[in-house]
């Protein structure tokens, strides 16, 4: 007999929200955190899109720890010397059930563990798994770094954050390939609430997200700005090849981010209070490993579920969708006594039916597009440059018309105009 | 505009660390030696990886982030052995 039913690695979103499925369908559930406590060891780009809670916890924004609820969204795209916005604001992401939220991820983490431990699961921090425990093929429980810390469990779900060493062992990724990584890098710097509140432009807890593309000095990835209560957050997510490529450390490259014209009065004298970084899976539905094995389950950031579509960046709610979907199908081949590979099968099929993986296929082909050299490298020249030219009054001269701009403005920002209709006929296929 | 970056020392004191006695990642330095692109160097958002005279590399685990950057950037076989830390040790961020 196995000590439990299961066992979560990594009390991440994706960890807990497995493990509170599991324990609320009445199985055993060990959730295994390295950390002193849930969230340690986690950093993201700023935003929670909580909505896939609705039905695991109803009201959930009754009581998760928020710093402040995106009601500004904006897109900013930058060359060196200028900068243009979308700005979007929005009364009703300020009100319940909301849009996004920004949050501390050591108190969002360990909020949401708590709430599997409420339901019964078992919280295991400070232990750090070490291994898969096999019999065969067959995956039957971890290693850990505790004396005698061999735990066999009928089911395992790796939930152990982008780098997964277990669904590595597991044999469930194939060759990693480092253009599939990026590396976001942030400072959270503190400034008193009604200097956030004015230059932001918000009030109460409503709060800003700003994501930029230009700003990364030609390496493919981008910026962003974001509130919470009394700190903002500032950084960058750099390809990691492209950044190995060149010369400028991440904090330089943070650096000429808060300088730019557009930025620096929005973090000006903020004080930092921590630095930190992270790696992210951006390779989007092509880099998903095999995503179950005969007595494992793979969800979150170990599955390499982040999106990373240019408009829409997310992760902390793909993590809580795969993780609630890993321990819905776990629960299911618990009570059919089968926690084989094709017992655990309905798992994939839980995510190909929802937003998970319907989000990612529809999206297979953006994370290449936004990544790519024409739209990090020429395309912010070529959109401020028309900005420029259609706001810019030449007097004496008359207003040239807009074709003539954009026609210009291509030939200066070195884009061919059948590389332009090529990646809008991409964008719009993928984006469409 | 005037502008003041904080010193590397000072961003880095901004982070807590749990260190263990044990190094969590080793780097052999004499792999390295014969590595001419050093991404480490440039990449790792510690800055934990120092180029030395003779063309090897000093590595300190102490206030490594576990990110995983330097393994993935790494492009020498062998160089670079990487675990996470015992439990309960390493970073400990607090407002992420």
């Amino acid at each position: 007999m196995p000590d439990v039913d299961a066992i979560v690695v990594g009390a991440g979103p994706a960890g807990s929200c497995a493990a509170l499925t599991l324990a609320r369908a009445g199985r055993s559930v060990v959730l295994v955190e390295r950390g002193p406590f849930p969230g340690a060891k986690n950093m993201y780009g700023g935003v929670v899109y909580p909505r896939v809670l609705d039905d695991l916890l109803p009201s959930w924004w009754e009581e998760a720890p928020v710093q402040r609820w995106v009601t500004r969204r904006q897109t900013m795209v930058m060359t060196g010397t200028q900068a243009l916005t979308i700005d979007y604001r929005s009364e009703a992401w300020g009100e319940a059930p909301y849009n996004g939220a920004t949050a501390y991820r050591p108190d969002w983490d360990a909020w949401l563990a708590g709430k599997a431990e409420a339901e019964g699961a078992q919280l295991l921090c400070s232990t750090t798994v070490t291994g898969l425990l096999r019999d065969g093929d067959r995956v039957v429980g971890v290693r850990t770094d505790r004396p005698d810390g061999e735990l066999t469990a009928s089911v395992v779900i790796a939930c152990d954050g982008v780098n997964s060493f277990l669904a590595k062992e597991a044999g469930l990724y194939g060759p990693v390939d480092p253009a599939n990584y990026t590396l976001g890098v942030k400072e959270t710097l503190a400034l008193p609430k009604e200097v956030i509140d004015e230059r932001f432009g918000v009030r109460g807890r409503h709060g800003v997200d700003i994501e930029i593309l230009g700003c990364t000095q030609g390496i493919p990835g981008g910026g962003f700005v974001y509130t919470n209560l009394d700190t903002i957050a500032v950084g960058l997510v750099l390809k990691l090849p492209a950044l190995a490529a060149q010369r400028r450390r991440p904090e330089e490259l943070v650096g000429l981010l808060k300088q730019h014209p557009a930025i620096a009065p929005l973090v000006e004298g903020g004080e930092i209070k921590e630095w930190s970084a992270h790696v992210i899976p951006e390779g989007g539905y092509d880099m998903v490993p095999t995503l179950s094995g005969d007595g494992i389950l793979v969800a979150g950031d170990a599955a390499a579920l982040c999106l990373a579509a240019g408009i829409w960046l997310e992760g902390v709610n793909f993590a809580m969708g795969s993780g609630i979907a890993a321990g819905q199908a776990a629960a299911t081949a618990l009570r059919r006594n089968d926690t084989s590979a094709a017992g655990l099968a309905g798992y994939r099929a839980r995510l190909e039916g929802n937003f998970v993986l319907r989000d990612h296929r529809k999206l297979r082909a953006a994370p290449h597009l936004v990544l790519s050299d024409r739209v990090q490298q020429q395309y912010p020249g070529l959109v401020c440059g028309i900005a420029e030219r259609v706001f810019q009054v030449d007097n004496p001269r008359p207003k040239p018309g807009l074709r003539r701009i954009v026609r210009s403005e291509a030939r200066r920002a070195g884009v061919r105009l059948r590389d332009l209709a090529r990646d809008a006929w991409t964008g719009g296929r993928t984006f469409g | 505009m005037t502008w003041s970056e904080v010193s590397f020392e000072r961003r880095m004191s901004s982070v807590e660390f749990r260190v263990h006695e044990r190094a969590h990642i080793t780097v052999d330095g004499d792999a390295c030696r014969g590595c001419t692109t050093k991404a480490c160097v440039v990449a790792c958002p510690a800055n934990l990886f120092v180029p030395v005279s003779d063309g090897g590399i000093l590595f300190n685990y102490e206030q490594c982030f576990e990110c995983g950057t330097c393994y993935l950037v790494c492009n020498t076989q062998g160089a670079i052995t990487w675990t996470y830390p015992e439990g309960g040790h390493g970073v400990v961020f607090r407002r992420t």
